[in-house]
């Protein structure tokens, strides 16, 4: 398998793309109003087809979350992050809280064990501001 | 606008042999697509008539718009580089130079960077050159052509994973800032699949599946696990290749798996491996002509 910087076999490329380019501007490595990459920078990093690339960018940019300056390129538009993070949370259960109940239940890990396992592992880590974890 | 190339009903016989038959297709300009199959699928054959080099006995070949054989307008608007590709008797600048007079849109400056992205020496003899070397040329010929359809057939013969990763990087450079179609033959599937924007996968001398490669990653699945779990997931799927052993089970399943089809497969504690799109062609290849197409559809 030829190197294209981790992304994976079974997902189409261009969804991929557009994954981690969501990823980076929710976790604000690009910030609002900053420039996204070009389709032939994200085609040259990832070592794939320039129109794959631009349609990652597309799906983006068709959802609000860049806009296009003529002549300039694509940038992250306002309240993007906003409404990444607002997503993302919407999907926290389905993604980890649901397979850790399945498993917990396989294990045969009742909710007051499983409960207690969850508050050791945050005694563990450090608390942000928010009175999330910091990882 | 004119497709760039455009194959009706096209039948090459060599006396008992079909090497293509009734094939159709259409390619737009300003792509980069894979022609995948096995040996002796009529890759090879194809690209040959598109280049002219080579009649069909029936069918109908049309490259920008005009019959390739024997016409040097359309000739000069294309580059076809072959495998184990041969040059007469000369230095590899003579042979350099020699296309640079060919082609319209010859870039000397990209193949004097390209000559040393490989290691390329100018002065050298090409008949003394390694079998590798030799591709390396007909790559640099094929890249600083840079010619509106651009065919290379297994251009890498003896050329090591390293010279293979510069051809592809640098076809990906150039086409970024000249864009043109670029139609790339390849047993290398997975090394090649992130550059190709479509495939056609010819399987004796028919096209058995052409597709958005994007659209093909996911399409197919390896289920594998107990072959209860294995029957219970896979029930109302079309699926490939049943393998068991003992009371292990290994199927492909076709068509798209959604979050749901993940979360069931793992309480039924089977395993889940998306097929790389080798893996897809070597199957698509054993398979009615169809089973893909209805699936991606």
């Amino acid at each position: 398998m030829r190197e294209m910087a981790g992304l994976d076999e079974g997902t189409p490329l261009f969804a991929q793309i557009a994954e981690r380019l969501a990823e980076e501007i929710a976790d604000g490595g690009l910030g609002e109003g900053e420039r996204v990459p070009s389709m032939n920078e994200l085609a040259g990093f990832y070592r794939i087809n320039p129109a794959t690339a631009a349609k990652g960018i597309n799906l983006l940019a068709d959802d609000g979350l860049l806009e296009k300056r003529r002549g300039i390129g694509m940038f992250v538009a306002s309240g993007a992050r906003k409404r990444l993070l607002a997503r993302r949370r919407e999907r926290f259960a389905r993604r980890y809280v649901e397979p850790l109940l399945a498993e917990a239940a396989r294990l045969g890990i009742g909710l007051e064990e499983l409960v207690e396992l969850v508050r050791e592992a945050t005694h563990a880590l450090p608390l942000n501001a928010q009175g999330g974890v910091t990882v | 606008m004119t497709p760039a190339i455009s194959v009706t009903g096209l039948t090459r016989r060599y006396r008992d042999h079909l090497a293509l038959d009734q094939i159709s297709l259409e390619v737009q300009t300003g792509s980069i697509i894979g022609l995948l199959g096995r040996n002796g699928a009529g890759k090879t054959t194809l690209l040959r008539i598109l280049a002219g080099q080579e009649f069909p006995s029936s069918g109908g070949v049309l490259v920008h718009g005009a019959r390739p054989a024997e016409n040097e307008a359309v000739l000069r608007r294309m580059v076809f580089v072959r495998e184990d590709q041969t040059y007469p008797d000369f230095k590899v600048r003579h042979a350099l130079r020699v296309a640079s007079w060919f082609y319209p849109h010859w870039s000397a400056e990209l193949a004097d960077a390209l000559l040393a992205d490989f290691g390329l020496p100018a002065d050298r003899a090409v008949k003394k050159l390694s079998r590798g070397m030799r591709s390396a040329l007909g790559i640099v010929i094929g890249l600083a052509a840079r010619a509106e359809l651009t065919m290379f057939d297994e251009p890498y013969a003896g050329l090591d994973a390293v010279a293979r990763q510069i051809f592809y990087d640098r076809l990906l450079a150039d086409y970024a800032e000249h864009p043109r179609t670029i139609l790339l033959s390849t047993h290398l599937i997975d090394e090649a699949a992130g550059l190709l924007e479509r495939v056609v996968v010819i399987d004796r001398g028919r096209i058995v599946l052409t597709a958005d490669t994007d659209d093909l990653r996911g399409v197919a699945t390896a289920v594998s696990g107990p072959v209860l779990a294995v029957d219970e997931f896979t029930a109302g799927h079309v699926v490939w290749g049943r393998r068991r052993l003992a009371g292990q089970a290994s199927v492909v399943v076709v068509g798209a798996l959604d979050e749901a089809d993940h979360l069931r497969a793992g309480s039924l504690h089977l395993d889940l491996a998306p097929l790389s799109l080798q893996q897809l062609v070597v199957q698509a290849a054993g398979q009615p002509a169809d089973t893909l197409e209805r699936t991606t559809a």
